[in-house]
């Protein structure tokens, strides 16, 4: 296990896509906090003037801002863990993976926890990268970046664990749908326009916004504790309240470990042809 | 050093309803070149891929010195395998697919240089395998192949893509390590272009065994070319012998009989040959007879 997990790590950096999928995180996360503090820094006090405009209190902001990196930011881990295994598939490398390590479980969990560990370390730095850009634009706009304060780095770390836990809900999906083009279409599909509709839809009856609780992107807002898109509730919509941060966590890895059971069983223990 | 041997036994695989390889037996010996041939589609790369735990067989057994490879500890030590020329990342360097193999099979890093060395790809091991031509991945496969210093060598299709100079270096090299008593099974769709390496061969059609033996063995079954001044006496003796004979571009063509066996019938009948030898192509007509996979005669 040692070995693999040594050999799966060396795989990951050896290819150029670790970094260029970091650098599209840290830019567009960046870009997101800093324009998310922009406008309510900014633009704060005359949306506070208008009773129709969505509100934000100003305590509220910094976490929305740093919060960036998940709310936005997840799907990059989740394509770094897709792309893990299709890549293998797609270049044929599955032969020399399982020449090497021919239980193919070992081979699996050590992509599980070597992804975990790519997808903490991109939490890390999409943090670096929402509160680099959004705390001194919250300072500069008169509002307290709040980086003192013990409950922003507790939603840091919380954020790095959904981060860690969407990269390994990369690689079970990867398991489960091999193909590399199609696995990136569905996690993209679900990512940017299912799943968001589902969360918008259901927001208007009750029964369904409490089981759009358990959706994997709600899931994740609940565990890091703030979300721009949870941050308003406009007219008709009811207020279910979201998932203790617990079982946000829980919500997610349990997919993960199910989507990869499911590969498991399914598509990665067959014949390589 | 003695390797293994390895064992197929009674081993078929099905896909749906195509049987790919179909009850096949026979054992592969340490200390020589054992050429697996076949024309492309016989079974030859199923085969392979069943001895290493890629796929599953529907019936049957395969075997390295008696173990399932799926069972050995550290398999790549024990078993070399090149399949295919492309399983390798485009964007890695081939130093670090090397340096990732040798991590999954506990292979100590030292080795990453010294096969590339050894395969002559080290002045390229730091460039993307993107860029790699056949002949250079070829080279990659087999480095990775021989990483674990292995005691048995399992190649598909080791020559294709390969220069001359680069098929004269793998043979040597198949010969060496077979010398060093290590087993080597080479598969490939052409019988000419292992002809002059391997000791024994295990020909394959349509997924069964046709033909297991040594090539003077299938020599023995070559085809004589033959000529005398008197055509028609020469071709009516060697008829009454009981032997298959054709027009040839100068005299007769005989099947199912040795120089040796055609000279002998001709002296009896009291018939001067002014020519006599063996078919050249004969080991190929043979060959591709056994297969069904050319045209007959």
């Amino acid at each position: 296990m040692t070995r693999a997990l040594a050999a799966e790590w060396r795989k990951l950096v050896t290819t150029r896509i670790w970094w260029v999928l970091g650098l599209v995180l840290i830019g567009y996360v960046g870009f997101v906090a800093g324009l998310l503090g922009v406008m309510f820094g900014v633009l704060g006090e005359q949306l506070a003037q208008d009773p129709e405009a969505p509100q934000i209190p100003a305590e509220t902001l910094p976490a929305i801002v740093y919060s960036s990196v998940t709310a936005v930011g997840y799907v990059i881990p989740l394509i770094l863990g897709t792309l893990a295994v299709t890549g293998e598939v797609r270049h044929r490398t599955l032969t020399p993976t399982f020449l090497a390590t021919p239980a193919r479980g070992t081979a699996l969990l050590a992509k599980l926890l070597v992804l975990l560990a790519a997808g903490g370390g991109y939490g890390a730095a999409g943090l670096v990268a929402s509160i680099g850009a959004g705390a001194p634009i919250i300072a500069l706009t008169g509002g307290d970046p709040q980086l003192d304060a013990s409950a922003t780095w507790a939603l840091a770390g919380r954020a790095v664990l959904a981060m860690a836990l969407w990269a390994a809900v990369g690689v079970g999906v990867g398991s489960l749908i091999q193909n590399q083009l199609a696995a990136v279409v569905v996690v993209l599909a679900f990512t940017q326009f299912v799943e968001p509709m589902l969360r918008f839809g259901s927001a208007f009856w009750e029964p369904a916004a409490q089981v759009a609780r358990f959706l994997p992107g709600s899931a994740s807002d609940a565990l890091v504790g703030a979300s721009i898109f949870t941050s308003f509730s406009g007219g008709g919509m009811v207020a279910v309240p979201p998932l203790d941060w617990w079982q946000g966590g829980l919500v997610l890895a349990v997919l993960a470990a199910l989507v990869a059971l499911a590969g498991y069983a399914t598509a990665w223990r067959r014949d390589i042809t | 050093m003695r390797g293994p041997e390895i064992e197929f036994r009674g081993l078929t695989k099905r896909f749906g309803a195509v049987t790919a390889v179909e009850d096949l037996s026979f054992t592969v010996r340490p200390g020589v070149v054992t050429g697996f041939l076949g024309p492309n589609g016989a079974g030859k790369t199923t085969t392979l891929r069943m001895l290493l735990g890629l796929v599953r067989p529907s019936a049957g057994t395969a075997t390295i010195g008696g173990v399932d490879y799926r069972r050995l500890p550290t398999p790549i030590a024990v078993v070399g395998a090149a399949l295919e020329a492309t399983s390798f990342h485009p964007g890695r360097t081939a130093r670090d697919h090397l340096r990732v193999v040798a991590t999954a099979g506990g292979i100590h890093a030292s080795r990453v240089g010294e096969v590339l060395r050894l395969t002559g790809i080290e002045e390229a091991a730091d460039r993307r395998v993107g860029g790699y031509s056949l002949g250079m991945r070829q080279r990659l496969g087999l480095a990775a192949a021989l990483l674990g210093d292995p005691v048995a060598l399992v190649l598909d299709e080791p020559i294709n893509g390969l220069d001359p100079e680069g098929i004269r270096w793998i043979r040597s090299l198949l010969r060496i390590l077979a010398a060093e008593g290590r087993t080597v099974l080479v598969s490939s769709h052409l019988l000419s272009e292992v002809q002059q390496t391997v000791d024994e061969v295990v020909i394959l059609a349509r997924g069964r065994l046709v033909h297991q033996g040594t090539l003077e063995e299938l020599e023995s079954r070559d085809a004589v070319v033959v000529d005398a001044p008197d055509r028609l006496a020469l071709a009516a003796a060697l008829a009454a012998g009981g032997l298959v004979v054709e027009p040839a571009a100068t005299g007769w063509r005989v099947r199912g009989a040795g120089p040796a066996a055609v000279g002998a019938i001709a002296q009896r009948a009291g018939i001067a040959l002014s020519l006599l030898r063996a078919d050249a192509d004969g080991l190929e007509d043979v060959f591709l007879a056994l297969t069904g996979s050319g045209a007959e005669g």
